[in-house]
């Protein structure tokens, strides 16, 4: 396969020949029904795939699981039912959105975390660094008539 | 002989390269001007091999020599002269080559162009430079020899593989390498600082042409590898958070940050320690990307087979530049000090946002990006993570992004009033919500959020300008006066202007194509007609044509609107004999900045064939963006104060003055 080695970085492109994924003969009549089918595909995953969705990929596996789909909400499931069906006959790999699990749990919260860690952290810096203003005690009796006497009379004249 | 000689030059490249990384080190250490100018030659002498080895190697391409065995499995001798061109590069072996070129063009430039640095500093940044290089050319001669022969010189080649036989080829990579390897140079600018253990405003300044040079390449490579991908897949998809497209996207991100903060530390001096940091994480995320690539390790649509032993040495030269540049940095860093301080409202505070930003959102879709493999590799179960996940976690980071983005250079340096900024960004306001309410209006409430989308794409547009039309005072004075003031302004607040403004435009494209795209899928018969928003295609028939090294079947479609033709379409299917595969072609029509897209599928028994047709409306605003977002950046790499070398001509006018009174 060593000739198929591909171009570092090339972007996006599939599988050689790939067509393209819904057939006509697929799409139902009713098209609130296909609607919702359609969202569903996109979050499901082509397993024999590299990171196509069902709705993208035209490999024969994707069109058996578009079809089991539209059966599926035919039937009268819920968009969640036919996710859980799908995931207890296929598993977790077959979700293009994980379920947020323990496992995953570091995939959902790691960069929200960080952000939440960084604002802290520079609003605490930003306080640090402030000049504070209070730390700057009031001037005594004293000091004040010193400061009248220093500034006060000649201040206004030329 | 030629991919001898081409060999031969490389592995004399390798030479010179660790004379590079040698020499000058010992030459700043012991204040050796020689030693440290020896740099300087070897940069150029270096990228002079390099260049002959891969012009070689493209020779031998345009030559077709099957004797070379890489020659052999990429190329044919009936593919048109620039196929056989880009083909070099369309390969593992070729593009590794073209990486080093232009790893190489980078290093010669500085050593050409660097005549203002500091000699030391200079000497510290080609010999890191080269240090990278060293590893690369390693890495080629010992794993990836693109010259190595075969004893039987075959009579056919196998030909490139069919989707890459077009000119996204001739275009993406170069435009991409030019921005990943072009990252290279800030890193080799940190190192050095780091090594020095100084760092000031003016280091900013000697490494932001650099980064927004590469940050260009980047930028426009992505959406021209964008682009490349909606027409050449079939099925009209622009982004697929494919990982290979993330591995751009992060030192895309990363790179963003670091143009920012780089302006903090020029003109502030403030910044500097994460600014290092983010020089060290943009190359690093780049390294990281040509390993997820090269490696194989991903198996995504792009990697189609790699071998071991390659993703092992990058696995060792990732460790080793990340690991050892985050080293040096975590040692040297606190011996760096910060400067300037300043309010958290200021545009240093609008900048430390965007930072913020950038790199959660590059965290983001770093942690998506891995998290499949680490996961698999640690406890052997699989998930996926792709398009859903990365839609619902990264758009919620871009827009208070988006938003933020016009206020930044509104504010005030170290103490801004946000007040005084919303008050100036109201036009910009106004003409959002008008285009909220129209938009509502227009397409009743069916996509609740796309009205909003719209809303913020033209006060990102507006709110850009405003900067501008302030610093002119466009609409308060005379028209002539606005306009001689708007050519004295510094370019790089056109840049940032331009660049915002860019990000705007890409952000309508985006809006529009995700929530009025519509599609039809039929099988159609010669004579039947298919209808999308307003648009009658009716089916002509099929043609078979044949190109140099392919053979096609073509639908003919003649396009009517309100019954007049506007033009034809004919997607077709390509077949490639040499491989025996297929690609399928499609159509567009463009239309302003919309386009009709037409692809092919399975032909049926009854002689009817499914088509595929889209209707995209704004979709070329999502790529012209990116082209403007480029504009901004050469607008403000002309700035006089990053031209390079450009204090010099004033210091020469004084001395020639000064010279009569002498």
């Amino acid at each position: 396969m060593r000739q198929l080695a591909m171009l570092a970085l090339l972007m996006t492109l599939v599988a050689p020949g790939a067509a393209f994924a819904v057939q006509p003969d697929e799409i139902l009549k009713d098209p609130v029904l296909e609607g919702r089918a359609r969202e569903l595909s996109r979050e499901l995953r082509c397993m024999v795939c590299q990171n196509q969705s069902i709705d993208d990929s035209d490999a024969p596996l994707a069109r058996d699981l578009r079809l089991l789909v539209r059966q599926r909400l035919q039937a009268g499931d819920s968009d969640r039912q036919v996710i859980d069906f799908l995931v207890a006959r296929y598993g977790e790999f077959v979700l293009l959105k994980p379920r947020l699990e323990a496992h995953t749990l570091l995939l959902w919260g790691l960069a929200p975390a960080a952000l939440l860690v960084a604002v802290i952290g520079l609003l605490l810096m930003a306080r640090r660094r402030r000049p504070a203003p209070s730390q700057a005690e009031p001037l005594s009796p004293d000091e004040q008539k010193r400061l009248a006497t220093l500034v006060g009379p000649s201040a206004g004249e030329p | 002989m030629i991919p001898e000689l081409g060999h031969y030059a490389l592995v004399l490249a390798l030479a010179l390269a660790l004379i590079q990384a040698v020499a000058p080190m010992i030459g700043a250490l012991y204040r050796d001007a020689s030693l440290m100018r020896l740099a300087r030659t070897t940069a150029i002498v270096q990228f002079l091999f390099v260049a002959l080895s891969f012009l070689a190697l493209t020779l031998c391409y345009v030559t077709s020599d099957f004797s070379v065995v890489n020659v052999y499995e990429n190329s044919h001798s009936m593919m048109p002269l620039i196929y056989k061109i880009t083909s070099t590069w369309g390969n593992h072996e070729g593009s590794m080559l073209l990486w080093v070129f232009i790893l190489a063009l980078f290093g010669a430039l500085v050593a050409i162009f660097g005549g203002n640095l500091p000699a030391t500093l200079k000497a510290h940044v080609l010999a890191v430079q080269s240090w990278i290089a060293t590893a690369f050319y390693l890495f080629i001669l010992l794993t990836s020899n693109p010259f190595l022969r075969q004893a039987q010189a075959p009579f056919e080649g196998r030909d490139l593989n069919p989707i890459l036989q077009d000119m996204g080829l001739a275009i993406h990579p170069p435009l991409l390498y030019l921005g990943y390897v072009g990252f290279s140079i800030a890193f080799s600018f940190a190192i050095a600082a780091l090594i020095e253990g100084r760092i000031d405003a003016a280091w900013a300044r000697w490494v932001r042409p650099w980064t927004l040079a590469a940050w260009m390449a980047l930028t426009l490579g992505i959406a021209m590898g964008s682009y490349w991908a909606y027409y050449e897949l079939g099925w009209g998809g622009y982004w697929f958070w494919d990982p290979v497209e993330n591995a751009s996207l992060m030192p895309w991100l990363a790179g963003t940050a670091l143009l920012h903060s780089a302006v903090v530390m020029e003109k502030r001096n403030a910044l500097k320690i994460w600014t290092v940091l983010l020089a060290i994480l943009a190359f690093s995320l780049s390294l990281i990307g040509t390993f997820l690539v090269r490696s194989g390790v991903l198996t995504s649509v792009h990697t189609f087979a790699s071998d071991p032993s390659r993703g092992v040495f990058i696995l060792a030269i990732l460790v080793l530049f990340i690991g050892g540049g985050l080293t040096l940095f975590a040692w040297r860093a606190p011996m760096l000090r910060q400067g300037g301080l300043f309010a958290p409202i200021s545009r240093e505070g609008a900048l430390v946002f965007n930072n913020l930003f950038l790199t959660t959102a590059c965290l983001t879709v770093f942690v998506g990006t891995l998290y499949p493999l680490a996961l698999e590799a640690l406890t052997g179960e699989k998930i996926s993570v792709g398009a859903p996940f990365f839609n619902l976690t990264f758009a919620p980071l871009f827009i208070p992004l988006l938003f933020a983005m016009p206020f930044g250079p509104l504010l005030a340096w170290k103490r801004g009033d946000l007040l005084a900024a919303a008050q100036r960004l109201m036009a910009a306001f106004g003409i959002g919500l008008v285009a909220i309410a129209a938009t509502f209006v227009a397409q009743g409430a069916h996509a609740v959020l796309a009205p909003f989308g719209i809303g913020l794409a033209f006060f990102v547009m507006v709110g850009s300008l405003v900067d501008i039309s302030e610093r002119t005072g466009l609409f308060r004075v005379p028209f002539k006066v606005a306009r001689q003031r708007a050519i004295g302004l510094p370019r790089s607040a056109w840049g940032t202007a331009v660049a915002h403004f860019g990000m705007g435009v890409t952000l309508l494209g985006i809006v529009c194509v995700t929530t009025w795209a519509s599609e039809r899928i039929v099988a159609l018969k010669p004579a039947q007609t298919v209808s999308l928003d307003g648009y009658d295609l009716v089916f002509d028939g099929m043609v078979q044509r044949s190109g140099p090294n392919f053979r096609e079947l073509a639908a003919k479609f003649t396009v009517r609107r309100g019954g007049v033709v506007i033009g034809e379409m004919a997607p077709a299917k390509r077949t490639f004999s040499s491989r025996s595969m297929s690609t399928t072609e499609a159509a567009l029509m463009t239309r302003g900045v919309s386009q009709l897209y037409l692809s092919l599928g399975d032909t049926n028994d009854d002689g009817s064939i499914a088509v595929r047709l889209y209707h995209k409306p704004l979709v070329l605003l999502i790529w012209l963006g990116a082209v403007v977002m480029m504009l901004g950046g050469l607008l403000s790499l002309s700035d006089r104060r990053l031209r390079i070398g450009a204090p010099k001509p004033a210091k020469a006018v004084a001395k020639s003055a000064l010279q009569p009174a002498e």
